[in-house]
């Protein structure tokens, strides 16, 4: 228990409470100190909150976070149920529906709004006439899927670079520190589209990723690894400046006083403790990446067709933008759905853990 | 002052060369096969070997970035071989001074590509950058002052949405819709500014907008935090109390504040912008540098991609000592050490 609510100490800062047993004891004591002087006992309802319990209170009464979690939510659930809707049969995002198309008109849907119906509340795709709605729904779980993956990858990394540049300092923090500027002044998109040509050839031919579908798995894992390789730095930097500040800290140095192991005081005492800022980053990263897919799916470097993904789904209606505006519009109003409630969930999580700033 | 903008130099140029090793190493190094993406698909193994020996494949990634740094400073030819130079000049290009590659695709020098491509990345950034910054600006400070008010919440919110939809989303909708459909401004291309100014305008502000509203939500916001920051210091306490008009205030005291941070980021935008607006590009059509970037990976040309990919870090490290020097200048409170 004390192990998950110690960490948003670091953001609230006021209450010190730590972790390594003796401290953390000593800490809390102050911490009910603190508020016995404050306002008798029982009245209070700071009294006897854990930081954690206050962040989360200042989230909830925040309208517009709880609605973009919400939403963020619905998208997740979406996204782990769509490949078991397919399988039943509920979405069937490779079936053409060709008798519903009107042939004269180059293919376009037959009837109004893009051939809107209560079968297919988002209408069909011309020209194919596969259900708009299963393959958004199925693209949902990809597009997140190979943003997910990504973040991870890029917050993993980063992490990891930043904990042992942070602690160890010294030449290890200075070559990490070149690294990081070296790999900042990669012009991203451009590596994303200029690299697809050998490493993809490079991961299926030397590494032997499996190939996939199309080539697909292979395509993704690019994808997925290049986002992150390009990605990491920031977090790194936010990850070292965190442990520098926590490496100073009292019970750190109590930790080493008890003897405590380099492993036991990476894993145990800093690690829990950067999980706020980590938090947020992570949300304000999904989005980015969930554009990026998007972005590479025009380019033609992302996972191909008949697979969808958000990306690929919009890069398919582009042809049909002003005939069939609506199929334009869906994919892209998904995307900014996503991008707009991960970024305002990423600012309340960064408002309730961390009440002093200002953004 | 100056020594520190030296000390920066020196090691913006090591930082500059080191990233030209790593992109030879990302793009042609052996197991990479870069051989046979330069000769294309229907190319027999002879092919193949003769292309490798062209370009400098078949030696070690250091060897080849020897040459490619020499291509820089002297000029090289390709393939290099002196006999073949004695036999057959006309087998040999030669590509003078500073020389990123040789384009089998467009049959050119790579540094010739990039100089008549640069211009049309060049305006377009320059009237995305003037779009994005007086409307990230105003923007932001007009939310500012209205904090709280139905006003902010609007700037704020749908400069987030132009933000959240994608760019090629956005400048599709401008060109098919607003340009071809409606007739509102004229069919966006690249005209020339030396031609006709005018239409050099007319022509670049479709795909300018679409950069700027991708780019202007961020500096709504970081404007609107500085701007909402700054005005809780004690100076401007100072000012107000001393009975300064909130004019002068803003204009002067919380202005100047909020300017550094800005020109950081603005810097550091435009840097990257010079190097090619990909996505944007390619949505109208422009052969700028992104445009070129899209023509070299569709046909596996990986000598512009090196190009770029070198050109562009170099804008970016660039702007970043210019940046940290302006800081200095500007901001009176940051000390050069």
């Amino acid at each position: 228990m004390r192990a998950i609510l110690a960490p948003a100490a670091v953001s609230t800062g006021k209450i010190e409470v730590n972790m390594s047993l003796s401290a953390s004891d000593l800490s809390s004591h102050e911490a009910q100190h603190d508020a016995d002087s404050l306002e008798p006992v029982g009245t209070s309802g700071i009294a006897g909150l854990s930081p954690t319990k206050l962040a989360l209170r200042r989230f909830r009464r925040d309208k517009l976070s709880m609605i973009s979690f919400s939403i963020v939510v619905l998208y997740v659930v979406a996204a782990i149920a769509a490949p078991l809707l397919v399988k039943l049969k509920v979405l069937k995002p490779n079936t053409p529906h060709s008798d519903l198309l009107d042939v004269n008109q180059g293919g376009i849907p037959l009837g109004k709004f893009g051939g809107i119906t209560w079968h297919h509340p988002l209408g069909i795709e011309p020209g194919l006439g596969r259900d708009v709605l299963s393959r958004l729904w199925l693209g949902i779980t990809y597009s997140l899927g190979i943003a997910l993956s990504a973040t991870i990858l890029a917050v993993l990394i980063g992490t990891v670079l930043g904990i042992v540049s942070g602690f160890v300092g010294g030449i290890v923090d200075s070559v990490v520190g070149r690294i990081i500027d070296l790999t900042l002044s990669f012009p991203q998109t451009l590596m994303l589209l200029a690299l697809s040509g050998t490493m993809v050839g490079f991961l299926g031919g030397t590494l032997h990723i499996p190939k996939g579908e199309n080539g697909n798995t292979v395509q993704a894992v690019y994808v997925i690894l290049v986002l992150a390789l390009f990605g990491w730095p920031p977090i790194a930097r936010l990850v070292r400046g965190q442990v520098l500040s926590i490496r100073e800290r009292e019970f750190i140095e109590a930790a080493r006083a008890l003897g405590a192991s380099k492993w036991r005081i990476y894993f145990k005492e800093i690690v829990p403790n950067l999980w706020a800022p980590l938090l947020v980053y992570f949300t304000l990263t999904m989005p980015a990446y969930v554009s990026a897919e998007a972005a590479l799916a025009y380019l033609q470097v992302s996972v191909k067709p008949p697979t969808p993904t958000l990306g690929n789904v919009l890069t398919d209606s582009i042809a049909y933008s002003v005939s069939d505006f609506e199929f334009f519009f869906f994919p892209a109003a998904l995307i900014a759905i996503i991008v707009v409630s991960f970024n305002l969930l990423g600012d309340g999580l960064r408002d309730a853990l961390d009440p002093k700033s200002t953004n | 002052m100056f020594a520190y903008i030296v000390r920066r130099t020196i090691s913006g140029l090591v930082l500059l060369v080191v990233m030209t090793l790593v992109t030879m190493m990302l793009f042609f190094s052996g197991p990479l096969h870069p051989e046979r993406h330069a000769c294309g698909k229907i190319c027999s193994p002879a092919q193949i070997a003769v292309t490798k020996k062209a370009f400098g494949y078949d030696k070690p990634v250091l060897v080849q970035w020897g040459q490619f740094m020499q291509g820089i400073v002297k000029g090289r030819n390709f393939p290099e071989d002196k006999k073949l130079e004695k036999d057959h000049p006309e087998l040999v290009v030669h590509c003078t001074a500073p020389c990123l590659g040789y384009s089998k695709y467009f049959t050119q020098n790579v540094t010739t590509l990039i100089k008549t491509s640069f211009p049309i990345s060049l305006s377009l950034a320059i009237v995305a950058f003037i779009l994005w910054i007086t409307g990230g600006v105003l923007f932001g400070v007009i939310a500012a002052l209205r904090k709280g008010t139905i006003i902010d919440r609007g700037i704020v919110g749908i400069s987030l949405i132009f933000y959240a939809f994608p760019t090629f989303f956005i400048g599709l909708f401008l060109y098919k819709f607003v340009s071809i459909k409606w007739q509102l401004v004229p069919t966006p291309e690249y005209i020339p500014f030396s031609q006709n100014p005018w239409s050099w305008l007319t022509g670049l502000i479709l795909p300018a907008l679409t950069l700027a509203l991708f780019f202007m939500a961020g500096y709504v916001r970081m404007t609107r935090a500085f701007v909402l920051e700054s005005m809780s210091e004690d100076y401007i306490r100072t000012a107000k109390a001393k009975g300064l008009p909130a004019r002068r205030i803003l204009t002067k005291h919380t202005m100047r504040a909020a300017f550094t941070p800005l020109v950081t980021m603005a810097g550091l935008d435009l840097a990257g912008l010079l190097g090619g607006a990909i996505i944007t590009e390619t949505v109208f059509n422009f052969n700028g540098l992104g445009g070129l970037a899209v023509a070299a990976a569709t046909n596996n040309d990986l000598p512009i991609l090196v190009g770029l990919v070198i050109v562009l870090a170099s804008f970016v490290i660039l702007a970043n000592i210019i940046v940290d020097v302006l800081y200095a200048v500007i901001d009176p409170r940051v000390r050069v050490g």
